[in-house]
């Protein structure tokens, strides 16, 4: 198991060190200030910044994935003990569930997920 | 791992080493041989996305690099090597340098706990199905990162719109997964598959009619978190020209490009661990594979077999369904998806308390029936269709008579097709 950790730290230290050395080579040999170096926006002349409040809806998303991801988390020790919780394990869950799904409908009613 | 190691310590004649520097020589080895692996499957699948789409089109794609024009991924690393890598003037510097490395290392990080084989498997983590959820989930960091500090609108819009769809996906995806979990009773991936066998019936995809549905709501999500056609809205090369990787050139771009097809493999290769009986072959026992090195050969190959036709299916899918609107994406995840599987999730559950063996037995066999009949009723659809146009075009028309590339053929044969059918919205 120790050894499986460290199999992991050392992927991702070489995930870290091939992209690094892809990139050192074309520091090497690659061209340098061959072009424009304004934000490509389909040859239009960029107006404003992209640095800008816009509503787009997504921080209601990230909400509603951070309420179902921790209940997804949460049935997770259950599934793997399914067969030693038996029924009353089962019914906390569907009452876990029944629960949940009492918030999904509240979100339904609430339009949160229309997108107008 | 601790055990290979020693083994090869012995093997060496090299106990005398401290186990600690052989145990980390040999994850060295490992990890450096899984990065290798990685890269080169992405670069395959590159080069056969192209393919896929060339034959789907009725063209030919990439054939001049090599035969079949296989080195045309090689080609295009040497390329995009060479090519400079721009910062616009506008961008954070920091942050746009840095923003490949959380895509990269989130796919190739995964890669430690795939099972390609009984013995092969870098990693084999008592947690792998939680420890792949909570992996890849780094790649929405380095899209976020991109998004944002490429400081262009297109960005911008892909890198949020990319981070919302990861996000949301991700939820009936691990939900899926979880189905089969609670039948395995464990998180590790080599026991899932030791749980399966290797003929059809005997894998989760057949257990049940809820697991049934499991893999299809777990590949639907998971194509939609490796941001794939027909949900592809981060890249939508129709209104934000490239998304969140817009702005983004030479190897940096590669970093984008290869970390999503990394990511298609990976995919499947989940799907054909939890669903599709991973390295079990029809009628050799596990034990038997642990025995014989070639049967663990085979188990590697079977195994390559049904991931990479999970990857093709993929790459087909790109090229064959229409894009979704951005509305109807998150609607598809929270109206359907969700609560689809929290329903195939307690239905599994139920079943596995409810059900008797000689029952599910019956529901095992009869999944197993209704679940081919319908796999080959595709097939042969997609087979008398593909027939059917053979009959104006053939798919080896471009090839000529000599074998050698003919583009006049292809002209005069897709004219002879639209003559033949100029007719057909008349009447």
């Amino acid at each position: 198991m120790t050894s499986d950790l460290a199999g992991l730290l050392f992927l991702a230290v070489f995930a870290l060190l091939i992209p690094g050395a892809a990139l050192a080579i074309p520091a090497l040999i690659a061209p340098k200030g061959t072009v424009d170096l304004t934000p490509y926006e389909s040859g239009m002349k960029p107006v404003g910044s992209a640095r800008l409040r816009f509503s787009v809806k997504f921080y209601l998303v990230s909400l509603l994935f951070i309420i179902f991801d921790v209940e997804v988390i949460y049935l997770y020790p259950w599934a793997i003990r399914l067969r030693d919780l038996g029924w009353p394990g089962f019914f906390e869950v569907v009452m876990f569930v029944v629960i949940l799904g009492v918030g999904y409908l509240f979100i339904l009613k609430k339009r949160a997920l229309d997108w107008d | 791992m601790q055990l290979l190691a020693e083994r090869i310590a012995t093997w060496l004649g090299m106990e005398g080493l401290p186990r600690q520097a052989v145990v980390a020589g040999v994850v060295l080895v490992v990890a450096l041989v899984v990065a290798t692996v990685v890269l080169t499957i992405a670069g395959i699948l590159t080069w056969a996305e192209r393919r896929v789409a060339g034959r789907t089109q009725s063209r030919v794609g990439p054939n001049r690099v090599g035969p079949l024009g296989f080195l045309q991924w090689v080609a295009d690393g040497i390329k995009l090597i060479t090519k400079e890598d721009v910062i616009p003037a506008a961008a954070d510097r920091t942050l746009f340098r840095l923003a490949p490395y959380p895509v990269i290392v989130g796919i190739f990080a995964a890669f430690a706990s795939v099972p390609f084989g009984q013995k092969l498997i870098a990693a084999d983590l008592n947690v792998g199905v939680l420890y792949l959820m909570a992996i890849t989930s780094l790649v929405v960091v380095g899209v976020l990162m991109a998004g944002w500090a490429s400081n262009n609108k297109w960005a911008l819009l892909g890198g949020v719109r990319s981070a919302a769809q990861i996000v949301s996906y991700e939820v009936p995806s691990v939900l899926a997964a979880l189905s089969v979990v609670l039948l395995a009773g464990t998180l590790s991936l080599q026991g899932i598959i030791g749980k399966q066998g290797g003929w059809p019936w005997e894998w989760y995809l057949f257990y049940n009619p809820f697991t049934f549905v499991a893999f299809f709501l777990f590949f639907t999500s998971a194509v939609a978190e490796g941001n794939r056609t027909p949900f592809d809205l981060p890249e939508a090369e129709s209104e934000l020209v490239a998304g969140y990787n817009v702005e983004y050139s030479g190897m940096r771009f590669a970093g984008f490009f290869l970390g999503e097809f990394a990511n298609v493999y990976l995919l499947s290769a989940i799907a054909t661990a939890l669903f599709f009986g991973g390295w079990q072959i029809p009628g050799v026992t596990p034990d038997m594979q642990a025995a014989s090195p070639v049967w663990q050969a085979v188990g590697v190959g079977l195994f390559a077999l049904k991931a990479g036709t999970g990857a093709f299916v993929v790459l087909w899918l790109r090229w064959t369904m229409p894009r979704l609107r951005v509305d109807q994406l998150m609607g598809l995840c929270y109206r359907y998806l969700l609560p689809l599987s929290f329903a195939m999730l307690l239905g599994n559950a139920a079943y596995v308390w409810l059900v008797p063996q000689w029952a599910a037995w019956v529901v095992q066999g009869a999944t197993t029936t209704v679940g081919l009949a319908v796999a080959g009723v595709f097939v042969r659809r997609v087979f008398y269709h593909i027939r059917h146009v053979g009959d104006d075009v053939s798919l080896d028309l471009a090839r000529g008579e000599s074998g050698t590339f003919d583009p006049q053929l292809q002209v005069r044969v897709y004219g002879a097709f639209r003559r033949r059918h100029a007719g057909d919205s008349a009447s």
